[in-house]
């Protein structure tokens, strides 16, 4: 290897290194308070980088025992698959037309859907509320299932709208010639070939839902029914003496898992944003 | 290939009316992409009307029907000082994070361009911020920036920066608020803006640095004239995307300060104070009101997008 090129690489990890660590810092203080003994917290002479009396399981411990960080798990879970439901039931079919059988107006209406998902919950929930509370559904469980599908079906059909132009015509036409109907290549061909676009869309709405605050925080007003993103804000944070190592132990469950498969499918996420333009 | 499935489908023998007809792609497209359409139409754009009609209202949470009051809302919020300050806070949170943001993410996109060894590990630990739940990140930095136990402080006073008693309070005085919640916003964006980044260079041909590189241009020269320009497109769409998440966000700045700190409320943008107004206070027609301020950011992102979306698809 040259001289120059040994330089460039050199001068890669320079900047991406540093940066990395910036970026990755919260994650790893959340993780050594996580199994902090809960004396060190206040102590000025124990080091916040690491461990004084070693790791300790009592905050996973007190965060199952004496919080109701199961009760958020549930609820998060059922919200979750609803809106995960709800989402493929209305994204799949609309994603495969806009993409195979409605042409230049399925692209323009395509791009229309696309543009609903940059309204943001901070502009509708106070209508959604008004709604909610008119329909007597506030602090619900269903009132979160109604309204989450307003940002992950304009997401999901405008992700599968793009995983379905890679999927080659001559599929279906083969199909068809075959003598299928159209609502039977959709469902005997299309779909299990698009398995990894579903799955795509079924981490992507999950991931919603779990960084979803806004509206879980103004319809909801009971611990039992609140979920991950505001109960451990709202009950363990707010509440008189912060249990730090439990809230941190709280925030990881989730987002370690979550973390790696958002990794996993990066490309597909990359090619949703950018509309497939650069792939 | 068409050609000949028309003409298979023609030589069918007709069926049952009803299965005809889903033959047919237009009636079968329409069948399939109106439950979506209907469903968004129902809590988007609906919504987003009643926001409008809840404007010009006085209604509360505790009487849903409010009277109609013209622009009262409006002539309120625009001399209320505490609006003012929303807005002008919101302006600078964006600017300031999206200019953060730009910049990191520009270096970090061209440095992960190159191969090296370890690059996967590094590229997860960037992605990090975007990959986990922001309101559960989020207790990570209300920890960091904790008053009595801050490791940001600690590490400032064992380096002798900072006197023990002078450490800054982050969350606590008006100027390191604001600080502070454009870091944490710009640190959850940065990883976004990298990997739409690198889809764009990805996408530039290698012909392109071949040529170049023929053409004698290296280092900044080469970057100024041939990889920003092409870059730019790309740049835009990270930068509108950054603009409506940043402009619209209510959970890190309600989580970190909830617009404090008093009295100045230094971190009080248009997301919290319609919040504050229309659900704390119950004022549903004010709280609307205020919100509508976010509409000319929307509406400038969604004008931009639309170029972009008319751009790929001629070229």
């Amino acid at each position: 290897m040259n001289a120059a090129a040994l330089r460039e690489k050199g001068l890669a990890y320079l900047i991406v290194g540093p940066f990395a660590l910036v970026l990755a810092f919260p994650f790893y203080v959340m993780v050594i308070t996580a199994f902090k003994n809960g004396t060190e917290f206040y102590d000025s002479t124990a080091t916040p980088y690491w461990f004084k009396h070693g790791p300790t399981w009592e905050n996973v411990r007190f965060l199952f025992h004496n919080t109701p960080y199961t009760t958020w798990l549930k609820n998060t879970a059922i919200i979750g698959i609803a809106v995960v439901g709800i989402t493929l039931v209305l994204a799949v079919p609309a994603g495969y037309a806009l993409a195979r059988l409605a042409g230049r107006v399925g692209q323009s209406l395509g791009v229309g859907i696309f543009l609903t998902y940059l309204v943001p919950p901070t502009l509708l929930f106070l209508p959604l509320y008004w709604v909610i509370n008119t329909l007597h559904q506030q602090d619900t469980l269903l009132s979160l299932i109604l309204v989450y599908p307003s940002f992950t079906v304009p997401f999901s059909t405008w992700l599968l709208m793009g995983f379905f132009k890679t999927i080659p015509q001559e599929l279906e036409d083969a199909a068809q010639i075959d003598g299928a109907s159209r609502l039977k290549t959709l469902v005997r061909v299309v779909f299990p070939i698009s398995l990894p676009g579903i799955l795509t869309v079924v981490i992507f709405s999950f991931s919603l839902v779990l960084n979803e605050f806004v509206y879980a925080f103004t319809f909801i007003s009971s611990t039992g029914h609140r979920t991950l993103s505001t109960g451990v804000y709202t009950d363990l944070i707010r509440g008189d003496l912060p249990q730090w190592g439990a809230i941190m132990v709280a925030a990881l469950i989730p987002s370690i898992p979550l973390a790696l498969l958002y990794n996993a499918f990066l490309d597909r996420f990359i090619a949703g944003f950018t509309g497939g333009a650069f792939r | 290939m068409r050609a000949a499935v028309e003409a298979v489908a023609q030589a069918r023998p007709r069926g049952r009316r009803w299965t005809d007809i889903l033959e047919r792609p237009v009636f079968l497209a329409s069948v399939l992409i109106s439950p979506a359409v209907i469903f968004i139409g129902a809590l988007v754009a609906a919504p987003l009307g009643l926001a409008v009609w809840l404007s010009f209202t006085n209604a509360t949470a505790g009487s849903l029907s409010g009277k109609y009051v013209g622009l009262h809302n409006f002539r309120t919020e625009w001399s209320n000082p505490q609006f003012k300050d929303a807005v002008w806070h919101t302006f600078l949170f964006t600017v300031f994070s999206q200019v953060v943001v730009l910049l990191v993410a520009g270096l970090l996109a061209h440095a992960l361009l190159k191969d090296f060894r370890g690059k996967w590990l590094l590229r997860f630990l960037i992605l990090l911020p975007w990959a986990a739940p922001l309101p559960l990140s989020l207790m990570g930095w209300k920890w960091i920036f904790d008053p009595s136990y801050s490791i940001l402080d600690w590490t400032l006073v064992h380096l002798h920066i900072s006197g023990p008693l002078t450490a800054p309070h982050f969350l606590a005085t008006a100027k390191w608020a604001m600080a502070s919640v454009i870091a944490v916003h710009a640190w959850r964006i940065i990883p976004f803006a990298v990997v739409i980044f690198l889809a764009g260079l990805a996408s530039i041909p290698r012909e392109v640095d071949d040529a170049a590189a023929i053409d004698g241009a290296t280092g900044f020269r080469k970057f100024a004239s041939v990889t920003l320009p092409l870059q730019l497109p790309i740049a835009t769409v990270a930068l509108l995307f950054g603009i409506v998440f940043t402009a619209t966000d209510m959970a890190v700045v309600y989580i970190l300060t909830q617009g404090g700190p008093p009295p100045s409320f230094s971190t009080e943008m248009v997301t919290t104070w319609s919040y504050k107004t229309g659900v704390e206070s119950g004022s549903l027609g004010p709280g609307a009101a205020i919100s509508l301020a976010l509409l000319p950011v929307l509406a400038v992102v969604s004008i931009g997008m639309l170029l972009f979306a008319k751009r790929t698809e001629v070229t």
